[in-house]
């Protein structure tokens, strides 16, 4: 069992947890994830890492609730538990010297991205961060990532915080400014986003890495639902990444495979209570 | 042999039928197929068995059940004593009454088997492991063995990791097992189903095993919550019993599209999720039209899954004839009763799909048997412009599995065959000291009783190292 040792709200259904789970938090490095199985009978949810703290023996995940489970996992209570997690899996980020490094994250991506760009701006990287969301109260960690990042530029769809309009707007504008033009990018969120980046960095050259969250079961390879096509390999994104070159992923069978069980998913947020169906669909697009 | 009947009137005794549930009705569910012996039917098989002094059986069982010896005592009606030889000799009988390929090993060399059928030894032994389950308290206590001090670390807690277990703990180690999922059994949990081997029967295995004072750690995946040098460096000894987890891909066109799935994660959805109950929530696609390509004990397991949640049509694709098939006589029959169509000699060439990237159908070369390759089996080759398709919607592979590299990336100095597989000598010893391995991860996909046979043999290497006080 693993106990809850905090559960924040951040944003609409985003929740912060740190959980106590000494042995992943030993081994975890920067970009890996967990699979978190709330109860007997639930389903196990691949989570990113996005921070540890080995003497303390506990690991941060930060939550959307986006169904009945990941509903069921932000809504324990601190001093209960979760049943099993385990990890970390997946590869190490590699960190190196790119110089100036664009952070891009959307949604609960900010996230996982966040770990990513502290590794990056401690490596001596100069980061400048972006980060996106439909509204001012969904965009995360804005304070977190300006501790490390030279910059810190928000784009809202509302215009209710810093740009109006996407990350990719904002992107658009740094890479058009040669003294700003970042040499790698990383970004981080929901899949048409990350795509945006790419084909937007892809004529450039700019060497832009994703982390990518498709369907998966046992998270050991064990499984190979989450194979994602990396140019013209087949990949299993739990074992050989989460993190892949953009330029490489085939995004649209990525979203695609996504949607193998909207019917299925469609049918458990159906079944909800109606107070909780409710919550579900107010932060959703 | 049996002191009352003469040997007339045991040659008279016709082998014992098995009764099973009425296939069209277990089409639809996933209740046990086979229903189990009684007692009466139990000890008439039993009083078969002709006790042959050479003991034939004995050398076609990889973990050398006492078989002559239990058949005896349950002839006599001595269910305690039958009981005890068993679980004296096999940690896991319930199980291996149920999925031993009993006709390619013990049953084989039965020398009733010429005329009037092997004894149904695997039934025999389905029957006393049951019984003995079911009366804890009518078994004779083992005498508790003096705990040696030693500690052994067992990875992975499949049927090679719940032997070696058994064995260490009868010897007086302690055992810890490290299973990376969250439930223990290994694939007898996630890939053998509930209508094969119901996973009540697997609990009371790992039960029985914790009495024995193993301890059990889930959500510990070696090679990345622990590294194997840290297993070395904690426990006097360690036992890698990981298995060949990771699925061989088609590397076909369509491989990709909805409703493709590779068998272990058709199984692991299933078996482990409750993906067929409608009150878990983990998902699966109902095909109507399924195929399932490959001829193995899997491929039987998934076929017949298919058709349990469903599929109105469900085809085994199977590139040799039958007499090549992997998989149990009894499954191949079983499926055949359950109404599985089975394609014989064809080739999946490219999987077709809609544009909405769901799978449609299934493209197929026809083949025919050429010279023996290096496996003894004739080699299929294409015959030419005969391909064919097959209207389908979802597409189960289930060609084989290879070795999980996770733990042996993050243990460069263990020596691995060029496949993967983890390199042992006889005794089952790695290069490394004190790290033994047995079971798929070293065989490659092979067997539940060729895995407990290593878990078995490599146990008594780990005790001799133990001694030798290291």
């Amino acid at each position: 069992m693993f106990e809850i040792l905090q559960n924040d709200t951040l944003a609409p259904n985003v929740h912060r947890l740190v959980i106590r789970a000494p042995r992943i938090a030993k081994a975890r490095k920067s970009g890996q994830f967990v699979i978190v199985h709330p109860e007997q009978g639930g389903e196990r949810i691949p989570l990113t890492i996005a921070d540890a703290d080995p003497q303390a023996g506990t690991i941060t995940l930060f939550i959307q609730a986006v169904g009945p489970s990941t509903l069921q996992i932000v809504g324990t209570p601190v001093g209960d538990s979760l049943q099993d997690i385990a990890g970390p899996l997946g590869k190490e980020t590699e960190i190196e010297q790119w110089g100036r490094v664009a952070c891009v994250g959307g949604g609960v991506g900010t996230a996982v991205l966040y770990p990513l760009a502290k590794a990056l701006a401690d490596a001596g990287n100069e980061v400048t961060t972006i980060i996106g969301g439909r509204a001012k109260q969904f965009i995360i960690l804005a304070d977190e990532l300006a501790e490390f990042s030279r910059e810190v530029l928000p784009a809202t769809e509302d215009g209710s915080l810093g740009t109006q309009g996407f990350v990719t707007n904002v992107l658009q504008d740094l890479i058009d400014d040669p003294e700003n033009r970042p040499q790698a990018i990383f970004a981080v969120g929901p899949v048409p986003m990350m795509r945006a980046v790419c084909e937007l960095s892809r004529p450039y050259g700019i060497k832009t890495i994703v982390s990518l969250n498709p369907i998966m079961i046992d998270g050991t390879g064990m499984c190979g639902g989450c194979r994602v096509k990396i140019g013209e390999e087949t990949k299993f994104a739990c074992v050989d990444g989460p993190e892949f070159d953009g330029h490489q992923v085939d995004f649209a069978l990525l979203m695609d495979r996504l949607t193998m069980y909207r019917e299925q998913e469609a049918k458990l947020i159906g079944e909800l209570p109606p107070e909780l169906q409710k919550k579900l669909i107010k932060v959703k697009k | 042999m049996n002191k009352n009947l003469s040997h007339k009137e045991i040659m008279a005794i016709k082998r014992v039928n098995m009764r099973e549930q009425d296939a069209q009705e277990r089409s639809r569910n996933f209740k046990e197929v086979n229903l189990g012996l009684d007692k009466e039917q139990a000890i008439r098989e039993a009083q078969r068995c002709l006790q042959c002094k050479s003991q034939p059986c004995v050398d076609g069982c990889p973990v050398r059940v006492r078989i002559p010896e239990f058949i005896e005592a349950l002839g006599e009606g001595d269910l305690p004593e039958a009981a005890h030889i068993l679980l004296a000799d096999n940690t896991l009988p319930a199980v291996c009454g149920r999925v031993c390929p009993q006709e390619s090993q013990c049953e084989a060399r039965c020398v009733r088997g010429a005329k009037s059928g092997p004894v149904a030894i695997g039934y025999l032994e389905r029957f006393v492991a049951d019984w003995a389950m079911e009366h804890p308290d009518e078994l004779r206590i083992g005498k508790k063995p003096q705990a040696s001090g030693k500690s052994v670390a067992v990875v992975g807690s499949g049927p090679a990791g719940l032997t070696m277990a058994g064995e260490l703990a009868h010897m007086g180690h302690n055992v810890t097992i490290f299973e990376a999922l969250h439930e223990t059994g290994g694939v007898l949990r996630y890939g053998i189903p509930e209508f094969r081997l119901p996973k009540r029967i697997v609990d009371l295995e790992v039960t029985r095993m914790k009495s024995l004072g193993v301890t059990i750690e889930c959500n510990v995946i070696v090679g990345k919550t622990v590294t194997l040098e840290e297993l070395s460096e904690e426990f006097d000894a360690v036992f890698i019993g990981n298995g060949a987890g990771l699925p061989i891909m088609l590397d076909l066109d369509g491989e990709n599209l909805k409703g493709v799935y590779s068998a272990n994660e058709y199984l692991t959805r299933v078996n482990l999720m409750g993906a067929w109950r409608d009150d878990l929530p983990t998902p699966i696609i109902h095909g109507r039209q399924v195929a399932v390509i490959g001829g193995g004990n899997t491929a039987m397991d998934a076929v017949r899954t298919a058709r349990r949640i469903g599929a109105e049509r469900a085809i085994i694709l199977y590139r040799r004839s039958e007499a090549e098939m992997p998989a149990r006589i009894e499954e191949i029959k079983h499926a055949k009763e359950e109404g599985i169509e089975f394609i014989f000699l064809a080739a999946p060439l490219e999987i077709l799909g809609d544009d909405q990237g769901w799978v449609t159908g299934l493209r197929c070369q026809k083949m025919e048997l050429g010279e023996p390759d290096a496996s003894g089996r004739r080699r299929p080759v294409p015959i030419p412009e005969t391909t064919f398709e097959l209207e389908v919607d979802v597409v189960i592979n289930a060609i084989g599995t290879r070795a999980n590299p996770l733990l042996t990336a993050t243990a460069p100095n263990l020596n691995l065959s060029p496949k993967g597989n983890i390199e042992t000598d006889k005794t089952g010893e790695t290069n490394l000291p004190g790290v033994f391995a047995g079971g798929d991860i070293v065989r490659g996909g092979a067997t539940v009783i060729l895995a407990m046979g290593d878990g078995k043999n490599v146990a008594s290497a780990i005790d001799a190292y133990l001694k030798k006080g290291v």
